[in-house]
C-alpha cells in the first residue's frame, strides 16, 4: 500500500463548474493523505498548466488529474487524447469525472486510455461519497508514478 | 453510480501465480456489493488464451475488469498488458496492476504501457486483504466499466 509520501500529492482538476470545484475540494481536504489540489476551469488552460506554460511556468506536475468532458475552449476528449500521446504526461492517471452516463462516452473514454471512468451523481452526498472513494483508491492504495 | 445495475455480473480476469493471493482475492471480491464472477488464469500463457478465446478458452467471455500481476510463469505481465492494450477488442478493459514491485521504474513503465491503475502487494495478509477490499469497491460500485 501507498506509503505516506513526504511531499503531497498533486492533483489537478479540469472542471468548469464552481459548485463541483467547491465540493471536489471539500472532499478532499480532510483525506488521510496530504493533497495539493489544483484547479483549471478549460481545456486549454488545463493543458498549459500539464506543460508549463505562460503563467504556469513554476507549477508542479500533477500526479493524479481528474477530468471534466464537457469544458470550455477545448473538452475534456481532446485533453485526454494530447495527455495520453505525451510522452512527458502519458504515465499521469486520469480519471474522468463526468455527468455523462453514455456509453459511447464510456468506450471512447476507455480508448483513448482514460484510467477510470466515473459519473457524478447529482445528489450532492453521492458526489461527496464518490470524490472520497477516488481519494481512497487513488490516494491510500494506487502506487502513483513520481516521475 | 453502479455499473452493473443491469443484472448481468462483471466478469473479472485476475491473472495471479499465487494459490495465497488468488485465495485472498476472491474472498475479497466476492464480499463485494455488486454480483460478480471471477475467472483464475494461474500463468501468462492461460491468460493469454483467455483473453484471445484460444486451447482451452474458445468460449471464455471478454472480461469487463483485469487483476495483472507482472511476474507471472511463461509469459512476462508487462508483455501480456502490452498485448491487450494494442488490441482492439480487449485496448479499453480496465487492467489493474498488483504486484509486489516496488520500483519506480515498474510503475512508470507501466503506466506508460497504459495499465489503469498500480497497486503493490502488501505484504501482510491483512493489508493485503484491504488493498482488494478497496480494488473492488471502486472498481465494481464507484467505477463505470465499457461493456460490450
Amino acid at each position: 500500500m501507498t506509503a505516506m509520501p513526504a511531499v503531497p500529492i498533486e492533483i489537478l482538476l479540469v472542471e468548469d463548474n464552481p459548485g463541483d470545484v467547491r465540493l471536489t475540494q471539500e472532499a478532499l481536504k480532510d483525506a488521510k493523505v496530504r493533497n495539493t489540489l489544483h484547479v483549471a476551469m478549460d481545456g486549454v488552460a488545463a493543458l498549459a498548466f500539464l506543460r508549463h506554460e505562460g503563467k504556469y511556468a513554476a507549477v508542479p506536475r500533477p500526479d493524479l488529474i481528474l477530468l471534466d468532458l464537457n469544458l470550455p475552449k477545448k473538452n475534456g476528449r481532446e485533453v485526454l487524447e494530447e495527455i495520453k500521446q505525451d510522452d512527458a504526461l502519458r504515465h499521469i492517471p486520469v480519471v474522468i469525472l463526468t455527468t455523462s452516463q453514455a456509453e459511447p462516452d464510456i468506450a471512447e473514454s476507455y480508448r483513448l486510455h482514460a484510467n477510470a471512468y466515473v459519473t457524478k451523481p447529482v445528489d450532492l452526498e453521492q458526489f461527496l461519497t464518490v470524490v472520497k472513494s477516488i481519494e481512497q483508491f487513488w490516494l491510500e492504495i494506487v502506487k502513483l508514478s513520481h516521475t | 453510480m453502479t455499473p452493473a445495475s443491469s443484472g448481468a455480473p462483471i466478469d473479472v480476469l485476475l491473472v495471479e501465480d499465487s494459490r495465497e493471493d488468488v485465495e485472498l482475492t476472491l474472498h475479497a471480491l466476492q464480499a463485494a456489493k455488486i454480483r460478480n464472477r471471477v475467472h483464475v488464469a494461474r500463468d501468462g500463457e492461460d491468460a493469454l488464451d483467455f483473453l484471445f478465446q484460444r486451447g482451452p478458452h474458445t468460449k471464455a467471455p471478454t472480461p469487463d475488469l483485469i487483476l495483472l500481476d507482472l511476474n507471472l510463469p511463461k509469459v512476462d505481465g508487462r508483455e501480456i498488458l502490452a498485448q491487450i492494450k494494442s488490441d482492439d477488442r480487449l485496448g479499453r478493459i480496465p487492467v489493474i496492476v498488483v504486484t509486489s514491485s516496488q520500483a519506480e521504474e515498474d510503475i512508470a513503465k507501466t503506466y506508460r504501457l497504459h495499465a489503469n491503475a498500480y497497486v503493490t502487494k502488501p505484504i501482510d495478509p491483512a493489508v493485503f486483504l484491504r488493498a482488494v477490499n478497496a480494488i473492488g469497491q471502486f472498481w465494481l460500485e464507484i467505477v463505470r466499466l465499457p461493456r460490450p
